[in-house]
């Protein structure tokens, strides 16, 4: 190329960035091939995993510019989408391990750096695995759930070699390394930041990051947008193909079809079921449904007060209970039926069908049979923050159970209050959705039905047989002591009906049709990684 | 003048001390636990009470109000729970993309309802007075958040004209070196006409919703105000003394005239700035009205106290600049201190 030449199309170049930078210009496209437009309801408040309150977008923060020891290979799902694998755990920081019955020993990646520079060190993972048992809340509590409660079982042995020993064998301490809370932090920077009073760098690494993941964050504006740029030297798995990644809060759901409708954003979560079903039927974008996994929307009852710690009036209410309706006019049939088996249960797996269909003589029956044949008034309660599933299935309900004789008023509790609502645990009836990160039935029975009473055990149930099976279910090595257990503490839960699992939602997602290589995660945020723009 | 201005701060200090006592108290009685929330799903208990510590929740409610007074001392508003930022520098950056949108949609209303107006009030009883009151009705009785959408719908969806409702700028254009917050202005100073423009695009549709919004009151006061002054006795002598109408209309009618606009202008003005909530969320504003209500729905306090003082200061210095404003529309008009 000539001298002139050369000024002469770097000139246009120029021209064409300049005109690029029009908004309803249609040069845009160009400039806009390596970079992701992701948009959603709500932003992170936080960058930090391990902070007080940080929020689900928060997760997908950390998850896409923090990297972890492991993470989980991937499948097809039954529609030939790409879904994480929870039974492949793959390195990431790690180059392999050696578990043995008493400990895992990992080795660290060559030429593993953060975003600074620095090398990734074992010092730096015993700092942040220390740091998230320590600091209380919801990242300790995760740690614990695989088994990871003290900062004496984190070993650096050398600056490449970490040793986890364990407290007892389980089956998720390997799982729960791959989950978003323990990420690998830039020790050495963040120590800079802290004091007395904050020794971990709380405030610091809330708006500021310090890993080694595949992107960096750029610029980071709460509320209003989160950029990320790729990470050149990113050793945690393959490059990904996405340069930059501009993830911009649209809070109104109407504007956000319309941006994925003209084109104008690549990707959101964020839309109503109806939504979701309309602009699938419209071919325009790609629409990716997947059930989440180990979670349900459930109608859960207080089983210690009156009318509901009569068991005939709960399975009473399961009798009565419109549950299609429910798929088909709150949900748009994205969800699976989770009623309406046959037989008993001879399934080790969960989520699944219970016995109960719509059968209102049957339902009618039962109350006659129960302490209340008259019927009696009560209340059902749900989530305001969450109130376009919850509000319509209150109604429903509510519609439904006034046949058999039970008066519900609907209950309508403001997000900020709800949770402390749960913590009480006096609402006599209320409809919820609980999943659990670690796709294992005992984990989710632990947190949901076990007589330790946990927070989203929103019954209050306890039953020592219930108890029984989910623990030994849970440290089980056996394959088929397992499935029976499994098997128990589910045909308990159908017998008993505390709660009643309504059906397994959905987690669907909008895309253009030039953007592929989309990942399901059981953490529910989307992963930038394997994403691909053409 | 200054000596005036002095005494006019000094008499809002009671006002403003009263409503610092007023939103500390107001926002102890919402219901919600922010511990219990901001806890996450799964705390426990005893993970909640440690978190109730660190905020400082566990102290009495005049312990409280003693260390927010501290803190406003140093000119601290606290820390937002909801987006990890202290809420002094979200209010800051916050507050002229609110103004920026207040005073676009002012603007817009003014140049239109102030003409049609005074045309209304000259032409009364014809078509264009008709008219007026039918546009003036219309802009009223809409919602901002339905305009909003309808708008949206016409100019972005269907005939395509209009920018992504996405916030201030399109992602492709950086932010210009902040002087006044301001966008279009700021642009304008750093001599960078194409961002100024883009950020003028992004501006016109929430401007317009929130101009459509102010029309009326603007509209119906102007055209009172001219019929009252178009009625009185000078314009009377005026008219026998055989001046040009167009001197009459605007110098001698429009100028009385001015007085109850002006003091419209300065409600309209202050009503906006609170009423733009729903127009900052149809349009992903980053203004200040949003991120309060955000904070209020989960029980976040400094933001929503940071917010409601802030909104109580602009009220007092607006009031002062319209008060200002008279003494220089009207000579007879006094400012009493």
């Amino acid at each position: 190329m000539k001298r002139r030449d050369f000024l002469k199309s770097s000139a246009a170049a120029a021209a064409g960035v300049a005109i690029g930078g029009v908004p309803w210009n249609p040069a845009l496209g160009q400039s806009r091939k390596d970079t992701l437009l992701a948009i959603s309801e709500n932003g992170p408040n936080s960058l930090d995993i391990h902070g007080v309150g940080t929020n689900r977008p928060g997760y997908e923060a950390s998850w896409n510019s923090y990297d972890r020891l492991v993470t989980f290979g991937a499948k097809k799902d039954a529609n030939g989408n790409d879904h994480y694998d929870y039974t492949r755990i793959e390195p990431e920081l790690a180059e392999d391990w050696n578990a043995t019955d008493g400990s895992v020993t990992f080795r660290l990646k060559r030429g593993a750096k953060f975003h600074d520079g620095s090398p990734v060190t074992a010092a730096d993972v015993k700092w942040s695995f220390d740091r998230a048992v320590t600091v209380g809340g919801f990242p300790t509590f995760q740690m614990k759930a695989g088994s990871l409660e003290k900062p004496e079982q984190f070993v650096a042995v050398d600056d490449r070699t970490f040793r986890i020993d364990f407290l007892r064998k389980d089956k998720l301490t390997m799982p729960d390394l791959g989950v978003p809370v323990p990420v690998v932090i830039n020790s050495g920077l963040a120590k800079k930041h802290a004091t007395a009073a904050d020794p971990w760098a709380m405030d610091w690494l809330r708006t500021n990051e310090a890993g080694s993941g595949a992107y960096r964050v750029a610029r980071f504006q709460p509320g209003t947008e989160v950029v990320f740029q790729r990470n050149e030297e990113w050793v945690g798995g393959p490059k990904p193909k996405i340069q930059r990644v501009i993830w911009r809060i649209v809070p109104q759901g109407g504007n956000r079809r319309a941006l994925l409708e003209r084109g104008d954003a690549d990707v959101s979560f964020d839309l109503a079921s109806k939504d979701f079903t309309e602009l699938a039927d419209s071919r325009k974008l790609t629409i990716v449904g997947t059930p989440v996994e180990n979670a349900l929307q459930y109608i859960g009852f207080n089983v210690n007060k009156p009318p509901f710690d009569d068991v005939k009036v709960r399975q009473a209410v399961a009798w009565a209970l419109p549950y299609q309706a429910i798929i088909d006019s709150v949900m748009y049939g994205r969800a699976l039926p989770m009623f309406g088996a046959k037989g008993p249960v001879t399934d080790a797996a969960w989520p699944q069908p219970h016995g109960y269909a719509t059968d209102l003589d049957r339902a009618k029956a039962l109350m006659a049979a129960s302490a209340h044949p008259n019927g009696f008034e009560t209340t059902i309660s749900f989530d305001l923050g969450l109130a376009g599933i919850n509000e319509p299935i209150c109604v429903l309900v509510q519609e439904s159970l006034a046949r058999i004789g039970i008066t519900l008023t609907i209950n309508k509790i403001p997000g900020a209050n709800w949770r402390n609502e749960l913590l009480k645990k006096q609402l006599p009836m209320l409809t919820n959705t609980f999943g659990g990160w670690l796709n294992f039935p005992d984990y989710f029975f632990f947190w949901a039905y076990h007589g330790q009473n946990a927070l989203f055990n929103t019954m209050g149930y306890k039953n020592p047989k219930m108890d029984g099976a989910i623990e030994r279910a849970r440290f089980a090595t056996d394959p088929a002591a397992y499935a029976a257990d499994v098997k128990a503490f589910v045909g308990i839960a159908f017998d008993e009906m505390p709660r009643i699992p309504l059906f397994q939602p959905y987690l669907n997602v909008a895309m253009q049709k030039n953007v592929t290589g989309y990942r399901y995660w059981f953490h529910r945020q989307l992963d930038y990684r394997q994403l691909e723009k053409a | 003048m200054l000596a005036m201005i002095g005494r006019r701060l000094a008499a809002a200090l009671p006002s403003i001390a009263g409503v610092v006592v007023v939103t500390f108290l107001l926002t102890r009685l919402l219901p919600g636990d922010p511990a219990a929330y901001f806890a996450g799903p799964a705390a426990t208990p005893q993970a909640i009470e440690e978190i109730r510590q660190r905020l400082g929740l566990d102290q009495s409610v005049p312990a409280q109000f003693l260390t927010y007074l501290g803190d406003l001392a140093r000119g601290e508003f606290g820390l937002s729970l909801t987006t990890g930022l202290p809420v002094m520098q979200e209010l800051v950056t916050r507050l002229p993309a609110s103004l920026e949108l207040t005073l676009a949609g002012l603007l817009f209303a003014v140049a239109v309802a102030v003409p049609l107006g005074i045309l209304a009030a000259v032409r009364a009883g014809s078509w264009i007075d008709h008219a007026t009151r039918i546009v003036a009705t219309a802009g009223v009785s809409l919602p901002t958040f339905f305009t909003g959408l309808l708008l949206v719908h016409v100019f972005y969806s269907v005939l395509q004209v209009a920018p992504a409702p996405m916030g201030r700028l399109d992602i492709f254009s950086s932010t210009p070196p902040p002087v006044t917050g301001l966008y279009v202005l700021d642009a304008l100073l750093a001599g960078d006409g194409e961002t100024a423009l883009a950020a003028l695009a992004q501006l016109a549709l929430p401007a317009l919703t929130l101009g459509i919004f102010a029309l009326a009151p603007l509209a119906r006061m102007t055209r009172a105000a001219m019929l009252a002054a178009l009625g009185s006795e000078f314009v009377r002598a005026a008219r026998a003394s055989g001046l040009s109408r167009g001197r009459i209309v605007w110098v001698y009618a429009f100028r009385n005239a001015m007085l109850p606009v002006l003091t419209t202008l300065g409600m309209v003005f202050s009503f906006l700035l609170g009423a733009n909530v729903l127009v900052e969320k149809v349009f992903a504003w980053p203004g200040i009205g949003s991120y309060a209500i955000e904070a209020l729905i989960v029980s976040d306090y400094a933001p929503v106290q940071g917010f409601v003082l802030t909104m109580a200061l602009l009220y007092v210095l607006l009031n002062l600049a319209i008060d200002i404003l008279y003494g220089i529309v009207d000579p007879r008009v006094k400012v009493e201190s």
